[in-house]
C-alpha cells in the first residue's frame, strides 16, 4: 500500500538530529570551511557521546533486531539528510563505520563483521574509510594495480589509493581501516578485485597527502601509500573461497554491492544540501515580501515564483527516489537500478538548485557572509564521488535495457 | 510507514487496465488520431473496467471507494495506452468526482447513479477559457445571483464531448471567487459551437461553449448555497492530469528503448552507444522521481490534507516531464519518430496539451 508517512522513529530522531544541525554544524561550518584540515573534534566527540547515549547507532548501515519492518537504511538517510543539511563536510567526519563499514557489510562474512565492525559501538570515536581510487583508475575501477600477494598467513599489499573520504581520520586520528580494493591477479581485470581490510597503524600503511578541495573541505580527503604492507590473511572479505584466484563471487561484484547499499546514502547527503538552500533562499525572499503563489497557473507566475517551485521538484522528486531506494534495500529488494538513479538525480538537482539559488539572489549568495556560495561548492561532489554522474547513468541505462558492461561500455 | 507498492488490489487494477490499453487502446489510436474518434464500443469497454465507479460508493452507485491514489496509478496505466481514449473513458468523472467531494448530498444522490450504473454516459466539465492568461482561479466566466437563480454568461473552450454529455459541470466566477454550477446541456443559452482543432487530442472531441445569459435554478451550484473550496477541485485535477501524464511519458520511453535496441546503425543497435543510452537511462529516471512526486499528491488528498504545494511539484514535474521524455523519444527515433507511423508524434502532440488541460481529468 503506498504510503508516505515517515515513520514514528524516524521522525523522532530527525528532531533531535535537527537540533544537533542547527546547533553543532551551522556554527561552525564556516570556520571549517576556511581552516581547512583542521579537525572538527567537537562535533566528532559530539557525536560519539550523542548515538552512545540515544543508541542512535553507528553509522554502518547494520539492522539491529528490533520489531517491525526493516527501516534501518531509511533511518541511515533520514540521519545523513538531516547532517548534511547543518553541514555535509562535518556529516562526513561523523563517527562510524561509513563506507568502510559499508563495504564489510557488503561483502564480509558473519564473522568479519562482529571482528570488524564492533569497535564503531566502542566510547571513543572511530571512523572507517574505503580506498578504491588510484592515479590511473577512476571510473573505471577494475584497473586498479594495487597488488595483494598472499605470503603464508599474511597478505602482502603494495600500491596508491587517492580520494579516500576520511583516510586521515580514520586511519591516523583514530583506530579505524581502510577497506582496500586490489587485485590478486592483475592480469584478471575485474575478476581480480577484492577488498582488505587495512587497520589503522599497519606498517607499511602511510596517509601521504591531504587534498585542497573546492568543498566539503572539513572532511579530509587523502592519499594512502600501501609499501609491502602486511595483513592477516583472515582480512580478505568474504569466505576463504575469495582468496582463489578463479572466483569472481565477491570481487567486482562486491564492490558493486557496496555502491548499490551506500549510493542512496551519498544521495542523501546531497539532498540535505539541497534542503537547506531551497529553505534558505525561501526564507530570504519571504524577507522581500516574496511569495510562492502554487495555485497559480505557470504563465501567470513570475520568474523568481518558477525558479523556485523547479528547485522545489527537483529536490522533492530526488529526495523522494532516495527513500525508493533505501526502502527497497531495506526490503531487501535489487535496487542496482533504483540506486543509481537516485544517485544520477540527487547528483544534479543538489548541482543544480545551488547553481540556480546563487544565481537568483545574485550578489547576496555570492558573497561570503552567507553559506549559500560554500553550498554551491560542497554540492558539486555529489555528482562525483560514488560514482560520477557519467557512471550511474551507465549503470542505469544497463540495467534498464538489459546490457552486460561488454554490450554497453 | 513508507511504502512505495501498490497494493494487491491495486495490481490487480492496474494489470486489467494494462491489457486493455495494450490490446484495445494502443491499437485503435492511430485510427483514432486520424479519423477523429474512438469507436464507441471501445468506449463502452474502457468504461466497464470501472475505474470510476470503482472510486465512488455502492450507495451513490458505484462499487468501492474513493482513493485519489489508486486513480492515478489507473491514470497512468489508461493514458499510456492513449491519452485521448483515457480522456474519453474517465469523462463522467469530471462531474462525478467533484459531486462526490463537493456536492450536496441531494446533488449526489441525483447526479451519480444514474452516471454510473450501466453503460457509459457522457458528462464534462468546462473549465478553460480560451485566453494566454487562462487562471482557474480567476475566470472571466461569470456567474451572478438573480433571485432564486444563478446566471452564467462566458466562453469556455477545451470542453470535452460537450455535444452529447447530459449535464456540464461549468466553472465560473461568483463575486470574483471560482464556483461551479451542474448544467444541463439543453439549458437556454448554452451553444455548444464547432468542434476544436487542436494540435493533440485529435480523437478526443472537444468544443467551445457560449453562456449567453444562462440562467439555472439555485440548487445548480456545486456544494449548494455554501459552494465550495475550488483549490481542492484544483488540486484535484492537477494530480489526475500529472498521473496522466506519467503515462504517456512512459509510453514515449519505452517504445523509444525498444526501438533503441532494435535499429542497427554502425553495425550495432542505437542504444549500446552512450549518447542514445544515456538519454534513455534519464528519461527512465526522471519517469521513476516524477511518478513518487505524483504518487505524493495523490496520497496527499487522500489524507485530507492541504495538497496544494504537493499538487503543484506534481503538475509542474510531469508538465516538464511530458516534453523531455516525448521530444527525446522522437529524437532517439530520428526521421522515423517524425513520421506518423509510430506513435511517438502523437505522443509529444498530445503531451504539449497538459499544462492547458486544467479540468480535463479529475480523480
Amino acid at each position: 500500500m503506498i504510503d508516505f508517512e515517515m515513520p514514528s522513529p524516524i521522525a523522532k530522531q530527525r528532531v533531535m538530529l535537527q537540533t544537533v544541525a542547527e546547533n553543532m554544524m551551522r556554527p561552525v561550518s564556516r570556520h571549517m570551511d576556511e581552516h581547512e584540515h583542521e579537525i572538527p573534534w567537537d562535533y566528532i566527540n559530539f557525536m560519539q557521546g550523542a548515538m552512545r547515549a540515544t543508541s542512535a547507532g553507528s553509522l554502518a548501515p547494520q539492522e539491529k533486531k528490533r520489531e517491525g519492518p526493516r527501516l534501518g537504511y531509511q533511518i541511515l538517510a533520514h540521519m545523513i539528510e538531516t547532517l548534511s543539511w547543518g553541514d555535509a563536510g562535518l556529516y562526513l567526519c561523523t563517527p562510524g563505520g561509513g563506507l568502510g563499514a559499508a563495504a564489510v557489510e557488503a561483502t564480509g562474512t558473519p564473522e568479519q563483521k562482529e571482528r570488524f565492525l564492533k569497535r564503531f559501538q566502542g566510547d571513543s570515536p572511530i571512523l572507517g574509510c574505503m580506498a578504491m581510487t588510484e592515479p590511473q583508475a577512476g571510473s573505471d575501477t577494475s584497473s586498479i594495480r594495487t597488488t595483494a600477494v598472499r605470503d603464508g598467513d599474511f597478505w602482502v599489499l603494495n600500491g596508491e589509493k587517492i580520494f579516500v573520504t576520511a583516510g586521515q581520520k580514520s586511519l591516523v586520528e583514530t583506530k579505524g581501516f581502510a577497506v582496500v580494493w586490489a587485485t590478486i591477479d592483475p592480469k584478471a581485470g575485474r575478476a581480480g578485485m577484492r577488498p582488505f581490510v587495512v587497520e589503522a597503524d599497519t606498517p607499511g600503511m602511510t596517509v601521504t597527502k591531504l587534498e585542497h578541495k573546492l568543498g566539503i573541505r572539513a572532511s579530509d580527503t587523502a592519499s594512502v601509500v600501501l609499501q609491502d604492507c602486511r595483513i592477516p590473511f583472515g582480512n580478505i572479505l568474504g569466505s576463504a573461497e575469495v582468496a582463489k584466484e578463479k572466483t569472481t563471487e565477491t570481487g567486482f561484484k562486491g564492490a558493486m554491492a557496496t555502491f548499490d547499499a551506500t549510493r542512496p546514502l551519498v544521495s542523501a547527503s546531497a539532498m540535505g544540501i539541497a534542503r537547506a538552500t531551497v529553505e534558505l533562499v525561501k526564507e530570504l525572499l519571504a524577507q522581500q515580501g516574496v511569495t510562492i503563489r502554487y495555485h497559480l497557473p505557470r504563465q501567470k507566475l513570475t520568474h523568481i515564483e518558477r525558479e523556485v517551485i523547479d528547485m522545489e521538484v527537483m529536490l522533492r522528486s530526488a529526495w523522494l527516489l532516495v527513500l525508493k531506494a533505501v526502502w527497497m534495500a531495506d526490503q531487501r529488494l535489487p535496487n542496482s537500478a533504483e540506486a543509481s538513479m537516485s544517485k544520477v538525480k540527487a547528483g544534479d538537482a543538489v548541482t543544480k538548485i545551488t547553481q540556480r539559488a546563487v544565481e537568483l539572489l545574485g550578489p547576496v549568495a555570492y558573497s561570503r557572509k552567507l553559506l549559500l556560495e560554500k553550498w554551491f561548492r560542497d554540492a558539486k561532489i555529489n555528482d562525483i564521488f560514488e560514482g560520477t554522474g557519467q557512471i550511474n547513468r551507465l549503470v542505469v541505462a544497463r540495467r534498464i535495457l538489459g546490457y552486460s558492461s561488454r554490450e554497453l561500455r | 510507514m513508507y511504502s512505495f507498492e501498490p497494493s494487491e488490489e491495486q495490481r490487480m487494477l492496474i494489470d486489467a487496465i494494462h491489457k486493455f490499453a495494450a490490446k484495445d487502446l494502443r491499437e485503435a489510436a492511430h485510427e483514432a488520431d486520424e479519423s477523429g474518434a474512438f469507436p464507441e464500443a471501445l468506449i463502452g469497454k474502457g468504461w466497464e473496467l470501472g475505474v470510476v465507479q470503482a472510486s465512488i460508493p455502492e450507495s451513490l452507485g458505484g462499487f468501492g471507494e474513493h482513493s485519489a491514489v489508486t486513480g492515478v496509478l489507473a491514470g497512468e496505466e489508461l493514458a499510456w495506452g492513449d491519452l485521448a481514449g483515457a480522456m474519453h473513458i474517465l469523462a463522467p468523472g469530471l462531474l462525478a468526482f467533484p459531486v462526490l467531494t463537493a456536492g450536496t448530498d441531494e446533488q449526489k444522490q441525483k447526479l451519480l447513479p444514474p452516471l454510473l450504473e450501466g453503460a457509459y454516459r457522457a458528462a464534462t466539465a468546462a473549465w478553460v477559457e480560451p485566453f494566454f492568461d487562462f487562471d482557474p482561479s480567476e475566470l472571466r466566466t461569470t456567474a451572478r445571483k438573480e433571485g432564486d437563480s444563478y446566471v452564467i454568461d462566458g466562453h469556455k473552450c477545451f470542453v470535452p464531448l460537450a455535444d452529447r454529455a447530459e449535464h456540464l459541470l461549468v466553472f465560473a466566477a461568483l463575486d470574483g471567487r471560482t464556483q461551479a454550477f451542474v448544467v444541463p446541456r439543453t439549458t437556454a443559452g448554452v451553444t455548444v459551437l464547432e468542434r476544436e482543432g487542436n494540435l493533440g487530442l485529435h480523437a478526443l472531441p472537444t468544443f467551445e461553449v457560449k453562456f449567453e445569459n444562462c440562467k439555472l435554478p439555485a440548487t445548480a451550484r456545486l456544494g449548494g448555497e455554501a459552494g465550495f473550496d475550488p483549490l481542492v477541485l484544483l488540486n484535484t485535477t492537477r494530480v489526475a492530469l500529472a498521473g496522466m501524464a506519467v503515462g504517456v511519458s512512459r509510453a514515449a520511453y519505452e517504445y523509444a528503448l525498444d526501438y533503441a535496441k532494435d535499429r542497427v546503425q554502425f553495425g550495432v543497435p542505437i542504444a549500446q552507444k552512450q549518447a542514445v543510452a544515456f538519454m534513455l537511462a534519464e528519461m527512465a529516471t526522471e519517469i521513476d522521481a516524477t511518478r513518487m512526486l505524483v504518487w505524493e499528491a495523490a496520497w496527499t488528498l487522500d489524507k485530507g490534507l492541504d495538497a496544494t504545494h504537493a499538487a503543484a511539484l506534481a503538475k509542474t514535474g510531469a508538465d516538464d516531464l511530458t516534453m523531455m521524455v516525448t521530444d527525446r523519444a522522437v529524437q532517439i527515433l530520428g526521421g522515423h519518430g517524425y513520421i506518423r507511423e509510430h506513435p511517438v508524434e502523437l505522443w509529444m502532440r498530445n503531451g504539449r496539451g497538459f499544462p492547458m488541460f486544467t479540468g480535463l481529468a479529475m480523480v
